[in-house]
């Protein structure tokens, strides 16, 4: 029953964001604040873990392929397919639903514990599009770029690891990258970013929305947003999974 | 002139506000005191329609504010000034930013008019050249006074303040309700404060509200309010033992039991200054 009065909530929260800005300018600001925020703000994380994850793929796949039989470039075609379809989606967003999910579920969180929220209202603002809106809709925007940006940095990382352990030349490996490549499973893993992309900021963003209480009460509700999220984001995987793949 | 009518919230099944009406008139400061959980903040919540009151009407100059649709209250809205408890200052923006927000989201100033707007405010508030500094690096009293001055930028016609002396010393308290009442005179608004600080209701009060437990208790003015005889109302004026023995002294001075003690006082201050009583 709980449970259906939060989806209830969720859903006109989502309801909410739609309406005429007071004021287009602010609204453009504040959206290009949240694009830096989201976008800038987690480019280091994720760029990290790419280039471990492409590098560990490569030296793991080629422990597993023992015989002879296999050419050494299909490793470089294996570890494409796992970054493009998993890696770079569904880790880079679980990586991402505790740094960009908890930082606006404690944002707004803090706005609301704070009456900074009700200051707003008073003003005549709709706080749902003010506030949510923009960072959901910086998410919808960054978050895909990230993923893309982690494809890359994850087979580059590959590459290299591949060459530095002298598992299999960067020869090699680039000739195998055009092998069989689907151009699918990149749009496959684009619906993956987007729908991952909205989870991962709406969600938090109603644990934030909706907080009660104060200081304890907004960490309580961050955690709860992230771990929702991440159980979110693992069964929308799978039910995307099951149905384009 | 606001007006509110028979207005009731309950929280999940709990009457919060039972039944209350009254009239907050204006270039008046009106009072709203209570003890803590009496319902104030809710009822003025529901005043501004942060919150939505189960039953009853809000009048705003006679325009029922209760039946409008969120645009309408938008008109009505942009006309009324708040100031938080906490003062509610936006954190990641500088002073000048705060205050000058409802000026970029509802007009089409040139900056150097918001500039000069702000700076205005500020000055009201007795906070010149604040405008750098953030909220973070401010005093209590600070904060409320930089909440002041977001509240009136836009020239409202109603100011609310919740409990504006929350939190800071005896003097500080003063000056900001000396500032509230000054505003509420110059610009003529009708201002509702929620307190429960009796050294303000004896400052400020035009008209006083006396919450008990959700329910109208008392209203008047600081004129009337020490002489009442609603007994809920003198044990929350005269809560403290120094209060209840100043008043009691007062009755017997003014029925003619004993002598007028002020003089007495006086004299004894006089002629002994270092050993008081
Ligand atoms: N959002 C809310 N949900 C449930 N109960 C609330 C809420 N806000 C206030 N209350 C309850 O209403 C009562 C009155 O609170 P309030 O108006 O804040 O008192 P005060 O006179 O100190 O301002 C309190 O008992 C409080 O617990
Ligand atoms: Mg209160």
């Amino acid at each position: 029953m709980k449970l259906f009065t939060e989806i209830g909530r969720y859903l006109l929260m989502i309801k909410g964001m739609f309406s005429r800005p007071e004021n287009m300018k602010m609204y453009w600001k504040e959206f290009m604040h949240q694009c830096s925020e989201i976008g800038f703000g987690s480019l280091g994380i994720v760029a990290i873990i790419s280039v471990f994850i492409g590098a560990v793929s490569t030296i793991q796949t080629a422990y597993q392929l023992v015989t002879p039989l296999i050419p050494l470039s299909t490793i470089a075609q294996i570890v494409r397919d796992t970054v493009i379809l998993e890696f770079a989606p569904t880790l880079v967003c679980i990586v991402l639903a505790g740094v960009v999910g908890s930082k606006i579920a404690s944002e707004l969180g803090n706005m609301r514990v704070s009456e900074q929220i009700d200051a707003l209202e008073i003003m005549g603002i709709n706080t749902k599009a003010y506030l949510v809106m923009p960072k959901i809709v910086a998410s919808l925007v960054m978050i895909p770029l990230l993923v893309i940006f982690s494809m890359v940095l994850g087979i580059l990382g590959g590459r290299m690891a591949g060459s530095a352990a002298g598992i299999l030349s960067v020869t090699t490996f680039d000739k195998g990258l055009l092998q069989e490549f689907v151009p699918y499973n990149v749009f496959f893993a684009l619906a993956k970013a987007y729908t991952f992309s909205f989870i991962i900021s709406s969600v938090p963003a109603y644990y934030g929305y909706y907080v009660k209480g104060g200081a304890l009460e907004i960490g309580q509700s961050s955690t709860k947003a992230v771990v929702t999220s991440c159980i979110l984001l693992l069964f929308a995987d799978y039910v995307l999974s099951a149905l384009l793949l | 002139m606001i007006e509110f009518k028979n207005i009731r919230k309950s929280f999940d099944g709990r009457t919060v506000i039972d039944n209350a009406s009254a009239e907050m008139k204006a270039g008046q400061c009106n009072l709203i005191i209570g003890a803590s959980g009496s319902g104030k903040t809710v009822l003025m919540k529901c005043m501004v329609g942060l919150f939505e009151p189960d039953q009853g009407e809000i009048l705003y100059s006679g325009q029922n504010f209760t039946a409008m649709n969120n645009k309408e209250r938008t008109v009505i809205r942009k006309e009324i000034g708040m100031l938080f408890q906490g003062s509610a200052l936006f954190d990641s923006m500088s002073v000048q930013r705060n205050i000058m927000f409802p000026l970029n989201m509802f007009t089409d100033w040139s900056y150097k008019k918001k500039t000069d707007r702000v700076n205005e405010v500020l000055e009201r508030v007795n906070l010149k050249d604040t405008n750098k500094k953030f909220p973070s690096e401010l005093s209590g009293g600070m904060k409320k006074r930089v909440g002041i001055a977001r509240a009136i930028v836009l020239n409202p016609k109603y100011l609310f303040c919740d409990e504006p002396n929350s939190g800071l010393d005896p003097i500080t308290s003063l000056l900001i309700d000396k500032l509230i009442k000054e505003i509420t005179v110059e610009y003529n608004i009708t201002t509702v404060v929620n307190t429960h600080d009796m050294n303000s209701v004896m400052e400020i009060g035009n008209y006083i509200l006396y919450m008990h437990k959700g329910k109208k208790e008392w209203e008047g003015s600081n004129k009337e309010i020490i002489f009442s005889k609603n007994h809920l109302l003198n044990e929350f004026i005269f809560a403290s033992d120094f209060l209840k023995d100043a008043k009691e002294m007062r009755m017997l001075e003014e029925t003619g039991k004993i002598p007028n003690l002020r003089n007495a006082d006086d004299r004894i201050g006089h002629s002994s200054p270092s050993e008081p009583s």
